[in-house]
């Protein structure tokens, strides 16, 4: 009667639909959850759905494509809530005092982690979905007309999102609660160097090269690339990725060597509080 | 009843492994250079109820927490089911649970959700039939479908063992299981325990600072002072030793070093000596 279900890749998929399961209460239980995922990625697009408009009349460069502002508004969030819902759902197990429970429970860490990318998909998807379609509604701008490279694009930023929130919650279980708002700042670091809604050039020298060390300037010029030009740049996705794996392994890393840490000082007890 | 108060008399030295549920030997934990448990050993059989005595600061939590591979200790063993905590503990945190007022249920999930996730984490069979199950043993039907953060605190009490017995454990790890509780709803807590061992052969260690609590449950009682395990016996040989009418008194004794115990020394070596009692340092 234990966990033993253990599949030959070193996880239990069981385990891991737990933890799913157990948000999906969560959110169910509470429908302004559910509202405050959709509610700023929305948002965001209305607002710069006007913006394009307006650009639209006023800049050649908008003008080429109309979808570029919406779309460099909704990956950006792709990577914002990815990072938030992977963050936040570590965050809540703090808040309900429940993580000793999982800890000593045959969840791994490793398990823990998946769970916590499955869920933050789930609430990226929700957030995400409704505002890219209501843009093709409101604005006749389909995120969706990129195609396959959308799904490149998505998985990129996502995982990337995954890899800033394994840092983050390396740094709660190092700090404690203290540090939550970290949760909700730390994506806003790469924000101007991660080229959204202007070209890498535009960017000073130095800024430059730290934004080719980033997998999101790869990705928001890729896109500029598929919507501008009508061209799929495999050298910048090839970069992207590359980047990507280094910053999972990193974040993964961090994550593992606080909570080694947490568990030498005895942070899983007393982090709560 | 009285089952695991039998098993107080036999030495773990003519156990076999597999009866041996914990084993414990040199244990030590430094927090900032500062020791917090020093160098204890004891040993918890299948189907034997051991207590952990002691002050507030004495160590008993930490020892839970060592024992949960929720803390690394810092240098000693422990082996739970027979496998090192230390490297293997996700072997057999399958086969154990805990419940500690300290740690909560999800509060906005109900107790019926609550179940249902933490017998898929533990991978139990059949999770709807697990919880039906401990519903009606822990009298719990008519609250499956409240939320944990509406419950009074004997239900909250009910729901967490309803947790740490999901898998049915063969440890459970209890810090102060009826620790705020009315003497009625204290005394049907203890009543479960009892019928859960006596029908499962689980081993049990609690930390609680309820002297009738032990008195009634555990067959062996471990007395911690600063970090130490500095004496222990049966509740009965542990009166009867300190020359006292309860084990209050003893408790008082020793929390207070009015008592004669002396630093203990013995250790897994000397296995036979961890269920013996200790001769001639009784106070009085």
């Amino acid at each position: 009667m234990t966990g033993r279900t253990v599949s030959t890749l070193g996880f239990a998929p069981s385990r891991i639909a737990a933890m799913v399961l157990r948000q999906a209460y969560l959110m169910r239980a509470s429908w302004p959850r559910i509202f405050e995922l959709m509610y700023w990625p929305t948002i965001q697009m209305v607002l710069w759905g006007f913006m394009t408009q307006f650009l639209m009349a006023h800049s050649s460069y908008i003008a080429q494509a109309s979808g570029v502002l919406i779309s460099a508004v909704l990956l950006w969030d792709v990577l914002f809530r990815g990072q938030l819902g992977f963050s936040i759902t570590f965050v809540e197990e703090i808040w309900s005092r429940n993580l000793p429970n999982l800890a000593v429970s045959p969840l791994r860490p490793s398990e823990f982690l998946l769970s916590l990318m499955t869920v933050s998909l789930i609430r990226t998807l929700i957030g995400v979905l409704p505002a890219a379609g209501l843009a093709i509604v409101f604005y006749q701008a389909s995120v969706f007309d990129m195609g396959l490279s959308l799904l490149a694009f998505f998985v990129v930023l996502i995982v990337m999102g995954w890899a800033i929130g394994m840092a983050v919650i390396a740094l709660i279980l190092r700090v404690g609660l203290g540090a939550e708002n970290v949760a909700w700042l730390a994506i806003f670091l790469i924000a101007p160097v991660s080229a959204i809604y202007y070209p890498v050039s535009v960017l000073p020298g130095w800024l430059q090269a730290v934004a080719w060390c980033l997998p999101t300037a790869p990705v928001f010029e890729g896109m500029r690339a598929v919507l501008i030009e009508g061209v799929f740049r495999t050298d910048l996705l090839i970069h992207a990725i590359l980047l990507d794996v280094l910053y999972l392994v990193l974040g993964a890393g961090l994550f593992l060597f606080s909570y080694h840490v947490a568990r030498r000082r005895g942070l899983l007890l007393q982090i709560g509080e | 009843m009285s089952t695991p108060k039998t098993e107080s008399s036999t030495e773990p030295s003519t156990k076999s492994t597999a009866d041996r549920i914990i084993e414990v030997a040199g244990l030590c934990k430094d927090f900032d250079g500062k020791r917090v448990v020093d160098d204890i050993g004891f040993t918890v059989l299948r189907g034997q109820t051991v207590a952990l005595l002691g002050a507030n600061g004495a160590g008993k939590t930490t020892t839970i927490a060592m024992l949960l591979g929720l803390l690394l200790p810092t240098a000693g063993s422990i082996h739970v089911l027979g496998e090192d905590m230390v490297r293997h503990r996700h072997r057999v945190l399958g086969r154990i649970n805990f419940s500690s007022p300290y740690v909560d249920l999800p509060r906005r999930l109900t107790v019926a959700q609550n179940l249902l996730f933490f017998a898929r984490l533990y991978g139990v069979p059949k999770p709807k039939a697990r919880l039906a199950e401990l519903a009606g043993q822990l009298d719990l039907e008519t609250l499956l479908h409240q939320r944990i953060g509406q419950l009074s605190a004997g239900q909250k009490t009910r729901a967490s063992l309803a947790k740490a017995l999901v898998n049915q454990p063969e440890l459970l790890l209890l810090d102060e299981p009826t620790a705020s509780l009315d003497p009625d709803t204290a005394d049907w807590v203890r009543r479960y325990l009892e019928v859960y061992q006596r029908r499962t052969g689980a081993a049990i260690l609690l930390a609680s600072h309820n002297m009738a609590e032990v008195e009634r449950l555990a067959a062996l009682v471990l007395m911690m002072r600063r970090g130490r395990i500095v004496d222990r016996g049966t509740p009965a040989e542990l009166i009867r030793r300190y020359g006292r009418r309860d084990l209050e008194e003893v408790f008082l004794d020793i929390a207070r070093e009015t008592g004669a115990a002396a630093p203990d020394t013995r250790t897994l070596e000397d296995p036979a000596a961890v269920s013996a009692p200790r001769q001639g340092t009784a106070a009085r």
